[in-house]
């Protein structure tokens, strides 16, 4: 026994390579018996989805879409919005399946009463939430249909797709950015924001206002308001636009993006986004060509 | 006429706000430092205002260049940490050292955790156990209270009753005999005695804790809790055996019992929201500082066991809730 | 347990109740009460008379409505509610004051009701009378105990704990006769033989009034009651007066009580004796900037603006004007709202009154959970209603929120939390309806 291997070291390296032993049994024990059997296709298409965890498949989490997609056997019905039909197809490829396409759709905020066309008749303070002033009030621009501008929907995103525009006081999508995961559509209180056809290069005509009251209620509060003239319904060739209390609506499956539309609404409440700039005569020439 | 304000009910609020609470428990602390000049002289003055300037120093930097958030500084809640911070050191502690725990009672014990009411352990008292495991000697070297004294670090030192007890104690020397060596109680009530800066006069922090009361800044939970198990705590072991240990009436007036009680355990981020979990959370803290003070290492327990209540307050808001109306049906 | 002391303000506290000539035009919303819309009974162009019925409540909760002026009927259209949100309401053009047939006006003090239990109830439902109180839930429903049940007492509610607001005061000292009349109808209809009246002790004059006058009324006695905000909230009211708590979710007939306001019993007792139906109301007009804070009786429907008129004119300073009390009443968007069944009040708040103060960081004080009513900790129920926490929030009883305001009028740091709590409210009643189907 030298100074180093005496008694006290040989035993406390003794009970600690018992108590290591033991330990390493009890665990493997329980490991087996624990053991958890996970088909292994849920890891790999966990792998190719986008890890954000939005929530857009209508599922909690990537994981969940993951699990319901392996237990189902199938791909209908799934669809992963922000990963789009390129992980769909790279999903359906590992694992040896058919992927369907899926129109591509963006996020729209169908409002335009910014603070300058829709000015604020009363102050609103407290908290800064739109569920709440949804059901306190009719807002500060008095409009019972219009943006409450609490942003509400800019927090409900997860891709810092949107934004509140501080001299408007609406929201705004960044095309770029936004995956259509419906967070903000389902966070709204007065479903202002809608999903829509992305369109071709991102083209896309719709109605900007949801306002129900009758024409002259609605511009009382608001000059970009729809009135409900009729007018577009008249214009439109492909029975695109719908007309029902008091407002019309835009069918994004029936529009052929031709344009006649934005110019005959009286109050521009009708938006075209992403379109090269209108020629000073143009509409007819270049309407087929759109068409 | 201007644009009508819409709001939530309900349309009143309140004359408090958060600044106005926190100025009144300042001034609460006003006979307690005013009595820490007259028995520390200069030296009390000198450590209370850096303790505050670089307290709210600190949090300044932090929230300016960091945190890059709101100010709070003028809230006045760093000033209190400040006072608080430099009523738990002595004296004649060197100012560099003094400096040292304000960063880490701002830095470490209040904006790591996101500032203002966010943090869960008390900031001074951080900053003060921080002091007594670094600077040991510096930190248990106390000045013996001298009328108007203007020396800033020659000053005699002593030790502080609870030291006095503690050592003879454990030599085995009868309590009666050392509390003879010691000032009478009159004088550990007014503060006449050895001890940190603004701990010392019972009398006065009582008078600041009364203050609180009546203003509603503090409820009567805590601190009764707190004072109360711990009389009741070494009251049992004073009946048990008086010759080796302190009557309850000499534990309550030494040592930061009185400053811990009204003003460290009572701080609102750091306590339980209910009034039971108060209770729960003074009684906790009474024990520890008792079981301390009676069978620890140190003489003194009050910082350690509101430190270590501080960290059950999650638990305690969890498990004491308020009694809920309609809980228990009574049919009278 | 909890409760605020809110500044009293009972500007109007000596003003007698004054009588509001009906307006030009008045604009009767067809949802005053609680529970479904009344339904019209008159078309555009239609002559009405005062006090003729003018919509029917024909679901099980839900209560007529009369028209509280004679005149032409001159269209049902969407008229702006205090919300801001437009609603359907009966337009009357005023014409004259010609009361319908029927409605006795001024004939004396009837003490004794000879009609039975279920005579009783169905005048008080013919007649539209709903709680004054506020909360508007129609009377005749409270008034038929559901079966297994049994009411001990009746409760009469006139603590009138909202600062400001003194209608109900008024109307202890000059309708007190009615008043107590009104209550042994009450108590006839209950089949109950114990009273209680409610008030608030900072209303001395009120307590010696009831007192002096229930003396040869058996079984209705006047308590004082401690003065805190919420005192005369349902539940707190009944374990003031009797030490019982009614248990979370549960309505007072549970444990033996049903509470109806002071309005209330002068309303049943206009109803039962005089026939006539529940068309004006007394609202206390008041602020610290009106001239002539009132008390005024008022036709339901009358604008808004009108009674701030009466009291002197709107003032220029005006930042605010609430409907209802400071503590639980709702803040206007427009002044042309109309006066509906529940309207207790019209405050006015200047410009600098009408602000909350600056949000600040949570200090955990405490204070919000000292102050609650119900025990809840509402520093925790906002948090938790603000990430939708919902299954927590019902855990920690977020139901049993009465909305009555303690907590942020409490709050050092104005934090918003009933505006939160009222968030995860909305949505935790939705989980809970989706819930059970």
């Amino acid at each position: 026994m030298n100074e180093f291997f005496n008694e006290t070291t040989l035993l406390s390296v003794a009970s600690l390579v018992a108590i290591g032993s033991v330990a390493a049994v009890v665990l493997y024990v329980v490991a087996q018996k624990f053991k958890v059997i996970e088909d292994p296709r849920i890891d790999q298409v966990e792998d190719l989805l986008p890890g954000a965890n939005c929530g857009g498949c209508g599922l909690a989490g990537c994981r969940a879409l993951a699990e319901a997609i392996v237990r189902e056997e199938r791909l209908e019905g799934f669809y992963c919005p922000p990963g789009g039909n390129q992980v769909m197809q790279e999903i359906a490829e590992a694992l040896g399946w058919e992927a369907g396409e899926q129109t591509p759709m963006i996020a729209v905020v169908r409002c335009s009463g910014s603070r300058e066309l829709s000015p604020p008749k009363v102050n609103y303070e407290g908290a800064m939430t739109c569920a709440f002033a949804h059901n306190l009030f009719t807002g500060e621009g008095g409009c019972p249909y219009g943006c409450l501008g609490c942003g509400d929907c800019m927090r409900a995103c997860q891709f810092d797709a949107m934004y509140m525009d501080r001299q408007t006081g609406l929201p705004v999508i960044l095309d770029d950015k936004c995956v259509a995961c419906e967070a903000c559509v389902k966070e709204c209180p007065r479903d202002i924001i809608e999903m829509r056809k992305k369109g071709k290069k991102d083209r896309r005509i719709f109605v900007s206002c949801i306002n129900m009251e009758k024409g002259g209620v609605a511009r009382r509060n608001c000059k970009v308001a729809c009135i409900g003239c009729g007018k577009c319904v008249k214009e439109c060739r492909f029975d695109a636009i719908v007309f029902e209390n008091n407002l019309a609506y835009i069918d994004f499956a029936k529009c052929t993006l031709c344009r006649k539309c934005p110019p005959v609404c009286p109050t521009n409440a009708i938006h075209e986004l992403n379109f090269p700039p209108r020629k000073p005569k143009a509409g007819k020439e270049d309407a087929p060509a759109q068409a | 006429m201007g644009k009508l304000t819409v709001s939530g009910s309900p349309h009143f609020h309140t004359e408090e706000s958060v600044s106005k609470i926190m100025y009144g428990v300042i001034f609460s602390l006003i006979p307690a430092m005013l009595v820490s000049f007259y028995f520390f002289g200069l030296a009390a003055i000198v450590v209370t205002l850096t303790a505050v300037v670089s307290c709210m120093a600190f949090e300044y930097l932090i929230q300016k260049y960091l945190i890059r958030g709101p100010l709070t500084i003028f809230y006045g809640s760093a000033i209190i940490t400040g006072v608080l911070l430099a009523f738990n050191v002595p004296a004649n502690l060197p100012l560099g050292i003094l400096v040292i725990g304000s960063a880490v009672a701002i830095g470490m014990g209040k904006m790591t955790f996101g500032g203002l009411g966010k943090n869960p352990f008390n900031p001074a008292l951080v900053g003060r156990v921080f002091l007594m495991i670094s600077f040991p000697v510096q930190m248990t070297t106390y000045p013996r209270p001298t009328a108007f004294s203007t020396q800033l670090t020659d000053a005699v030192t002593g030790p502080t009753p609870l030291t006095v007890i503690k050592d003879g104690l454990s030599r085995g020397e009868k309590f009666a005999d050392l509390l003879a060596q010691l000032p009478d109680y009159s004088n550990l009530l007014l503060g006449n005695i050895g001890g940190s800066v603004g701990e010392v006069s019972a009398i006065a922090l009582l008078l600041g804790g009364l203050y609180m009361l009546i203003r509603k800044i503090i409820s009567w939970h805590i601190p009764m809790a707190y004072l109360g198990s711990a009389a009741v705590f070494s009251g049992i072991f004073w009946l048990i055996s008086p010759e080796t240990y302190p009557d309850p009436v000499f534990h309550l007036l030494t040592g930061g019992l009185m400053l811990g009680a009204l003003y460290m355990a009572t701080d609102y981020s750091t306590s339980p929201m209910a009034p039971r979990g108060m209770i729960v959370f003074g009684v906790g803290c009474g024990l520890l500082t008792m079981i301390i003070r009676l069978f620890g290492a140190y003489p003194e327990g009050v910082a350690f066991s509101i430190l270590i209540m501080n960290a059950f307050v999650p638990l305690i808001n969890k498990g004491f809730k308020p009694k809920r109306f309609g809980e228990e049906i009574k049919n009278g | 347990m909890g409760g605020v002391h809110p500044p009293e303000n009972k500007f109007a506290e000596k003003a007698s109740i004054e009588v509001l000539p009906p307006p030009k035009t008045v604009f009767i919303p067809l949802s005053q009460h609680l529970g479904v819309p009344a339904v019209p009974v008159v078309e555009k162009g239609d002559e009405v008379k005062t006090g003729q019925l003018i919509a029917k409540g024909e679901a099980f909760i839900s209560a007529n409505i009369h028209a509280s002026v004679s005149g032409k009927v001159v269209k049902i259209d969407l008229v702006t509610d205090s919300s801001g949100y437009r609603k359907k309401a009966i337009v009357i053009q005023v014409e004259g004051d010609e009361w319908a047939d029927g409605i006795d006006l001024d004939i004396p003090l009837v003490k004794e009701c000879q009609l039975g239990r279920e005579q009783i109830v169905q005048k008080i439902n013919e007649n539209g009378i709903v709680g004054l109180g506020g909360a508007t839930f129609p009377s005749h429903v409270k008034m038929m105990v559901p079966t297994g049940k049994k009411a001990e007492y009746l409760i009469i509610n006139g603590v009138e704990c909202e600062p400001c607001l003194t209608a109900d005061h008024r109307l202890m000292l000059e309708k007190g006769e009615e008043i107590l009349a009104g209550i042994s109808i009450q108590m006839k209809a209950l089949e109950v033989d114990k009273a209680i009246v409610g008030i608030e002790a900072n209303k001395p004059d009120a307590v010696e009034h009831l007192k002096n006058l229930a003396g040869p009324y058996p079984g209705i006695s006047v308590e004082a009651l401690e003065v805190k905000y919420p005192q005369g909230a349902e539940k707190q009211l009944i374990k003031s007066l009797l030490g019982r708590e009614v248990p979370s979710g549960k309505l007072p007939i549970e444990v033996g009580c049903v509470v109806h306001n002071v309005g209330t019993s002068f309303a049943v007792y206009e109803a039962v004796q005089k026939n006539k139906p529940l068309i004006e109301r007394v609202v206390t007009v008041t602020g610290s900037s009106l001239k002539k804070p009132v008390n005024l009786w008022v036709r339901i429907g009358t604008p808004v603006i009108d009674l701030i008129e009466a009291a002197g004119g709107l003032p220029e300073d005006t930042g605010k004007v609430i409907n209802g009390g400071p503590m639980m009443g709702k803040a206007l968007n427009d002044l042309n709202v109309p006066v509906t069944k529940g309207t207790s009040g019209i405050l006015v708040l200047t410009d600098e009154q009408a602000h909350r103060p600056p949000e600040q960081h949570c200090i955990r004080c405490g204070r919000c959970v000292t102050v609650c009513p119900m025990g809840l900790e509402p520093y925790l129920l906002a948090i938790l209603s603000d990430k939708k926490r919902l299954e927590e929030c019902e855990q920690e009883r977020l139901m049993d929120c009465m909305e009555c305001g303690s907590c942020l009028y409490i709050c050092p740091s104005g934090r918003p939390l009933l505006d939160q709590m009222r968030v995860g409210k909305t949505r935790l009643g939705k989980l809970i309806r989706e819930r059970s189907g």
